[in-house]
């Protein structure tokens, strides 16, 4: 049987419904829209209400003014977001797969994030948030799996968001939306449908850059994020099952930029510290927590930090199982670190 | 404002019931009439001969589908090879002699003088400039010289209102808004008066007082922009267009057939405006392109209205600009104008142009097809000008431009710690960490930087 995912809870929220992710992805942009009359949705697709159904409904409700396709062009679809964001509009603009988000990295890289920087203050384009659904999905190959966010997190000025729960995902969403910086939202398309829960269907929002801790423990500490939470919470409670390892589980949420002290605060407690994400090892965020928290922890950490990451490779289509870092990886990660 | 022009405006505002939507579907004009006017207007010189007024239509405004039930069939068997050039719609020659008569805007002698002059003191700028680049006191530079007409002629089309985004050869567009000869030494000293807080490599202009975003560097990347930010115009209701301008070289680019497509698709008030002045760098545009120009491009694979235009006329880039604002603006559509010019100028400080085409070339579009020149000619004919008061501007605008560099220049740069600020919003905590740090670090080496030249931190 599957493991349940500890939902987040929110403070005087008020009346929920159960949600998909794909419904409070949705949900977060109906509120969105109906709360900023200067609020549009674009992309490929969006009109008709997304090939994953993100966007459904939505232009039957604001109009096809507000909610719109555009032209098949990512670095389109990148510019007039910023250029919508420049002149005072809130640009929600899809990239219908995170893979397909490399033609608008000039634009997401050279424009969006150095906006405010390069004018002195004068302009920005904060108001501009690029969704786009990432993440191994079962079948998707080299191009409907890759989890780019360390391309983007290598970026001063730039955000990077990934949430996993629907309660995160709604919250996060709109926060990124109303953020005055350029944010990067990167949605795990393997709980679209999978990922259900209780939300809030109120207008509330869960801060960027801070991390969430899931479950507390004591042994040692656990960071993931996205649809790779899924996979850790499965390995922490295999760990407390079989070997009675108390793991303390945390949700980084916000990539960019990220929420060193909670690590820091975990590790020096636990003096472990396994980082794990589906991207490849070499150069992915991984490399970037191992390095901070042996900065700030060096006299706490017992054993060295390990990165159970995707291997060095394009994402493969008939190899997913064997490629992704699964929960027995991280399991057998955590064997040898407590054991260290 | 010429009859032609004052025709076919009005014939847009009858036909143009509302702000059209792609979506709606909604079919408001049929540009064929208005086509007509557009070509009568560029061609009243007489002397293009071959016209071709299906350029001028476009299918955006239409609305019609090219579903693939309404082509036309053959059974010909024949190769589809480019048949047609756009003219280039032109109206007062070297001489300063306007025809026809009506293409004159008829500025007042104020007003026209006011635009010579400016076009003086973006030479007399550009001169000192390179000079002060070249002798080290400023680390880049870019002049403008040939293209005056294009920036003094199309910024006096446009209003206050309507939005800029421009590549890097548009100086005089901004001070004919303007900006002023302190706020281009302040940002190419990247003193502390600098709005852009010295961040930027010189020539980086933006001012949010004039309506100009900011200039970066990487090419066309302001086209797709400029569309959104047209959209966001109509989507608030603003009676405003964006006007973007880039060079020949920039089009090439994949941004820019994104940015057309987009406007044309989503039915954007974006004037794009092209400077082909033939050279990108070291590349002419025989080697940039095999189709007829940029202006080409428009019509048939975007739907776009289009004109092109000499851009060493000022008042033939007036009348263009003029029109295209007006369909831009009434129809909320996009226009895409190419004006045809000749970088008299190397690219930059750091490129020599000597070494990849003649003095000659150089010397043709200097002596034949000089725009300040025409517009001197045509000031003269009128009686407003003499060589006195050429010699005495000059001399005026050398004394402006120096005094303004030497202000600049006597300004300390702006606090090191600007460094870490506009990154975000507010500067998250490891940027404060990386700040400190510096602090920390130049404290001791206090000989090893030039921490003199900075601003004292407030």
């Amino acid at each position: 049987a599957p493991i349940p995912y500890p939902s987040a809870v929110i403070e005087n929220a008020g009346e929920t419904q159960k949600m998909n992710l794909f419904q409070a992805i949705n949900n977060a942009m109906d509120i969105s829209l109906r709360t900023d009359e200067k609020a549009c949705i674009f992309g490929e697709d969006v009109g008709f209400g997304g090939v994953f159904r993100c966007t459904v409904d939505l232009r039957d409700k604001y109009g096809a003014k507000r909610v719109f396709n555009t032209p098949l062009c990512e670095q389109g679809i990148a510019g007039f977001a910023i250029g919508m964001a420049a002149q005072g509009a809130t640009a929600i603009a899809e990239i219908q797969f995170a893979d397909y988000i490399f033609p608008a990295f000039d634009q997401i890289v050279n424009e969006a994030a150095k906006y405010r920087y390069r004018s002195g203050g004068q302009f920005d384009c904060g108001s501009v948030t690029f969704r786009a659904p990432y993440g191994a999905v079962g079948h998707g190959g080299h191009y409907h799996s890759q989890s780019p966010e360390s391309y983007f997190a290598h970026t001063p000025g730039l955000k990077v968001v990934m949430p996993n729960t629907p309660v995160e995902a709604k919250g996060l969403l709109l926060a990124s939306i109303r953020d005055k910086n350029p944010v990067v939202f990167f949605e795990p398309k393997l709980l679209y449908r999978s990922a259900v829960e209780e939300v809030p269907i109120g207008d509330y929002e869960i801060p960027l850059g801070k991390a969430r801790v899931v479950q507390e423990g004591s042994d040692i500490t656990i960071v993931g994020w996205g649809s790779q939470m899924r996979v850790l919470n499965q390995a922490v409670h295999m760990a407390k099952e079989k070997l009675g390892i108390s793991c303390e589980l945390i949700d980084l949420r916000t990539i960019l930029p990220w929420d060193v002290e909670a690590v820091e605060a975990s590790v020096k407690k636990t003096g472990r510290l396994i980082i794990s994400h589906e991207a490849p090892k070499t150069g992915g965020w991984a490399a970037e927590i191992s390095s901070t928290i042996q900065e700030r922890c060096f006299l706490h950490l017992e054993a060295p930090i390990q990165r159970i990451c995707g291997y060095d490779t394009p994402f493969p289509l008939i190899f997913e199982r064997f490629y992704v870092p699964d929960h027995l990886k991280n399991f057998e990660a955590i064997k040898k670190s407590v054991k260290y | 404002m010429s009859q032609n022009i004052k025709n076919l405006s009005k014939l847009v505002r009858q036909s143009s019931n509302r702000w059209l939507f792609q979506q709606n579907r909604v079919q408001t004009l049929s540009l064929n009439n208005s086509s007509i006017f557009v070509k009568n207007a560029i061609n009243n010189n007489n002397s293009n001969k071959n016209i071709n007024v299906k350029y001028f239509s476009t299918k955006t405004e239409t609305q019609q589908d090219l579903d693939v039930d309404k082509f036309d069939y053959t059974n010909k068997l024949e190769p589809q090879v480019l048949k047609d050039y756009i003219p280039c719609y032109t109206v007062m020659d070297q001489e300063g002699v306007v025809n026809p008569p009506s293409a004159d805007p008829n500025f007042g002698q104020e007003l026209v003088t006011k635009m010579y002059k400016q076009m003086l003191l973006l030479n007399t700028m550009d001169s000192i400039f390179y000079d002060v680049q070249r002798q080290g006191r400023i680390s880049f530079y870019m002049t403008s010289f040939g293209e005056e007409a294009i920036h003094i002629g199309s910024a006096q089309a446009l209003s206050m209102d309507d939005t800029i985004f421009a590549q890097y050869r548009e100086s005089g567009v901004l001070m004919w808004r303007g900006f002023t000869l302190d706020e281009i030494a302040n940002q190419c000293c990247s003193n502390e008066l600098d709005p852009g807080k010295g961040r930027q490599m010189p020539v980086h202009f933006g001012s949010k007082r004039i309506n100009v975003q900011t200039i970066s560097s990487p090419l066309t990347t302001q086209l797709p922009q400029a569309v959104g930010s047209s959209y966001a115009q109509k989507l608030a209701g603003e009676k405003n267009c964006t006007i973007v301008y880039f060079g020949e070289g920039a089009a090439s680019e994949g941004d820019f057939h994104a940015a057309m497509n987009f406007a044309a698709t989503l039915s954007t008030p974006t004037i794009f405006f092209c400077r082909n002045n033939k050279w990108a760098i070291s590349t002419p545009a025989s080697e940039q392109y095999r189709g007829d120009g940029i202006a080409g491009r428009g019509p048939s694979a975007y739907g776009m209205t289009t004109f092109r235009v000499d851009g060493n006329d000022i008042w033939a880039v007036y009348n263009v600009t003029k029109m295209a604002r007006d369909i831009a603006v009434e129809k909320g559509v996009p226009v895409l104008i190419e004006a045809m010019t000749y970088r008299v100028s190397h690219h930059s400080t750091s490129d020599d142009s000597s070494r990849y085409r003649t003095t000659e070339e150089i010397n043709h579009w200097k002596e034949k097809k000089n725009p300040v020149n025409r517009l001197k000619n045509y000031m003269i004919r009128k009686g407003w000008w003499t060589e006195e008061l050429e010699k005495s501007t000059i001399k005026e605008s050398r004394e402006q431009v120096k005094a303004a560099l030497q202000k600049a220049e006597a300004q300390k740069k702006p606090m090191i710690s600007e460094l870490f600020t506009d990154v975000y919003d507010t500067i998250p905590n490891n940027l404060l960490e990386q700040q400190k740090e510096l602090i920390e670090h130049i404290k001791l080496y206090p000989e090893e930087y030039p921490i003199d030249q900075y601003a004292p931190e407030k």
